[in-house]
């Protein structure tokens, strides 16, 4: 394998190495979502309808996405790895592309613990309703990425991030939940698709100058 | 290789960096020097591309990738070995038969035997001379070193002096230090800067 | 800004449109068969939230600028312009919940696709300040906040489409804004309103654009001096 996509694939590599040692973000993530769960299955209110728990669900992974999101650029803040980075690599997208595969790899598997653990607590989960999972999942990972490069930049970030990825997220939910209790999903992951699109190349065209001065 | 015209850096309101003119020769070996605050480090990021000036023009004639910079942060990963870092480097470098070219750094450096620990273990100097390798590794043709005999103990120093050697004539060197001396029998420029 | 016209005769300008406006529409439009004098304030609500989308839309432009040339000029204008517009789009809630009380007895309405709308590029816009306030000043406090405003115009027609289809599973909509046909002079009021406030927005724009400028020759002149 060669060129960008060896890039990528050594970078996202890195990443995936670095928390297998350190462990620090994916535990986190998987106590996080669980326990988001439960405290939602008592901030229901009797009755309330799968419809709420579905909405619910959409809050839960939202967060937990940002909380790995907070974490995605800490490895390169030490010794500022950043900078070997920007240094060393020829075409800088390819280090938001491989932070977004491992951030996208987390995410996943804190959803491959929480999707089930949704089933079994609150409501059933069709295939329309796990597709709009994954494709809000990419969309999330997409802009959080780039977003959290924004924040990592300034003082402050653990606190922006979220102000920065909560707006844009909006229209993920909107889909996302859409796919889950629409009786007409195809609308829903279609408009996830075009997200996921729309801010994947603006992610990728600009992260460039996100790094860099 | 380095021409300089009226460089200055601003961020905001604030001067990191007076305006500076000068050039440099391939070949050449120029020594910066200057208080704490006077800029050096503005203007070794300005030339390794890290940063660009507010005013003035600056042209250096080396791509990126045949570009090595040693800064106060050693830019590796703390949680990395030694050679995971350099495997990671050289491939983004695309340095070819990485794996020889390592293992020679590893080993003219005094790191052949920490190879395999966590850079976050290392002492300061090994981190300095890890951060060394990575700067050699794709053999540059121009090298931006700030402050590189900083953190160094005596057997460091000695490595790097001979490294020095090694590359003058066949590399451009641009050093920033505080300690003239230890370069002086290399250097063929030297450039004063002064605080704002 | 357009240099043969002065900011000085730009406020003239604004204020004589701003009259005719005000004067059109209490005493030429025809009052509103339905909702009554209350329906007078989307003359103001319609051509401020239009004036809004111009101004993100302006702010935008001017980032793409700084990426482009990496000047100090663009990034002070696009931040100035997404400030404008961030207080356009305050102005465009505060009408929106008047005239929602006005008519619906409410002061809020989720059905209001518009309103949500606006509520969602007010908070991404607010998020704006906090990012920039966090970096220090420098090109890569430009280059942040050009990419984070450009982030913004994409983020207006995804989330209009977004509001639009969230409705259809939330809340069917039950009010709708769809009054009868505007007339002739209606019309004419609307327009001129709407010239009035975007002529408003570039006089604001303006000064808030000349009073940052002075600034910053300010502090360069008290560096100067200092030497």
């Amino acid at each position: 394998m060669s060129g960008y996509v060896g890039d990528v694939v050594a970078l996202a590599r890195k990443d995936l190495l670095l928390e297998l040692r350190a462990r620090d973000t994916l535990p986190a993530m998987l106590l996080f979502v669980v326990s988001t769960l439960v405290v939602f299955h008592f901030a229901l209110p009797q009755g309330a309808g799968d419809d709420a728990a579905y909405g619910l669900l959409w809050v839960a992974l939202v967060f937990t996405a940002l909380f790995g999101l907070a974490r995605a650029w800490v490895p390169e803040r030490e010794h500022a790895a950043l900078d070997g980075l920007v240094l060393a690599t020829g075409d800088r997208s390819a280090i938001w592309l491989a932070k977004t595969v491992a951030a996208l790899a987390f995410l996943g598997a804190a959803e491959v613990v929480a999707l089930p653990a949704f089933a079994v607590l609150f409501a059933p989960l069709d295939a329309a309703a796990v597709l709009g999972v994954v494709l809000a999942s990419v969309g999330i990972c997409v802009v959080g990425t780039l977003a959290s490069a924004m924040a990592a930049a300034g003082r402050g970030r653990e606190v922006i991030l979220p102000l920065l990825v909560l707006p844009l997220s909006i229209p993920l939910v909107v889909g996302g939940v859409g796919a889950s209790v629409s009786s007409e999903p195809r609308t829903y992951v279609a408009f996830l698709c075009l997200y996921d699109a729309v801010f994947a190349i603006l992610s990728w065209a600009s992260f460039e100058y996100v790094v860099t001065e | 290789m380095i021409r300089a015209e009226e460089v200055e850096k601003r961020y905001g309101q604030r001067r990191a960096l007076r305006p500076v003119s000068f050039a440099l020769d391939r070949g050449g070996f120029l020594v910066v020097t200057g208080a704490n605050g006077a800029g050096k480090t503005t203007l070794l990021r300005l030339l390794a591309g890290l940063a660009a000036p507010t005013r003035g023009a600056l042209a250096v004639d080396a791509s990126r990738d045949r570009l090595g910079y040693l800064g106060h942060e050693a830019l590796v990963y703390g949680e990395l070995s030694a050679v995971e870092n350099l495997e990671l480097f050289g491939r983004l470098y695309r340095v070819p038969e990485r794996r020889e070219r390592i293992g020679m750094l590893l080993e003219r450096l005094g790191l052949w035997e920490a190879r395999r620990e966590r850079v976050s273990a290392y002492s300061r100097g090994m981190r300095q001379r890890l951060a060394l390798c990575r700067v050699l590794l794709h053999d540059p043709e121009l090298l931006v070193l700030d402050e590189p005999f900083t953190a160094l103990d005596e057997e460091g120093a000695d490595r790097l002096d001979e490294e020095l050697r090694r590359l003058v004539g066949a590399s451009t060197v641009v050093l920033a230090t505080h300690d003239q001396d230890r370069v002086a029998g290399l250097s063929t420029g030297h450039l004063a800067l002064v605080a704002s | 800004m357009p240099a043969r016209i002065t900011l000085p005769t730009l406020s003239v300008i604004s204020v004589a449109l701003m009259a005719a406006a005000v004067t059109m529409i209490f005493f030429v439009a025809p009052e509103d068969a339905d909702q009554g004098i209350s329906q007078k304030i989307f003359y103001f609500h319609v051509p401020i939230a239009l004036t809004a989308y111009v101004l993100f839309g302006l702010g935008a432009w001017k980032a793409l600028r700084v990426l482009w040339t990496r000047g100090e000029r663009y990034d002070l204008e696009s931040y100035t312009a997404i400030h404008q517009g961030t207080i356009f789009g305050a102005l465009t809630l505060i009408t929106g919940a008047i005239w929602a009380k006005a008519s619906w007895g409410v002061w809020w309405t989720w059905s209001s696709n518009q309103l949500v709308l606006f509520l969602v590029l007010f908070l991404f816009y607010c998020a704006y300040f906090m990012l920039r306030f966090s970096v220090e000043a420098g090109p890569r406090r430009e280059r942040i906040s050009a990419v984070y405003a450009l982030f913004g115009v994409a983020l207006i027609p995804v989330s209009f489409l977004a509001i639009r289809l969230a409705s259809d599973f939330i809340h069917p909509t039950v009010f709708t804004r769809e009054g009868p046909q505007m007339t002739g002079t209606m019309f004419g009021a609307f327009c001129v309103a709407w010239a009035a406030i975007v002529v408003l927005a570039l006089v604001m724009y303006s000064v808030e654009l000349a009073g940052k400028r002075t600034d910053a020759h300010l502090r360069e002149l008290r560096e100067a001096l200092g030497r």
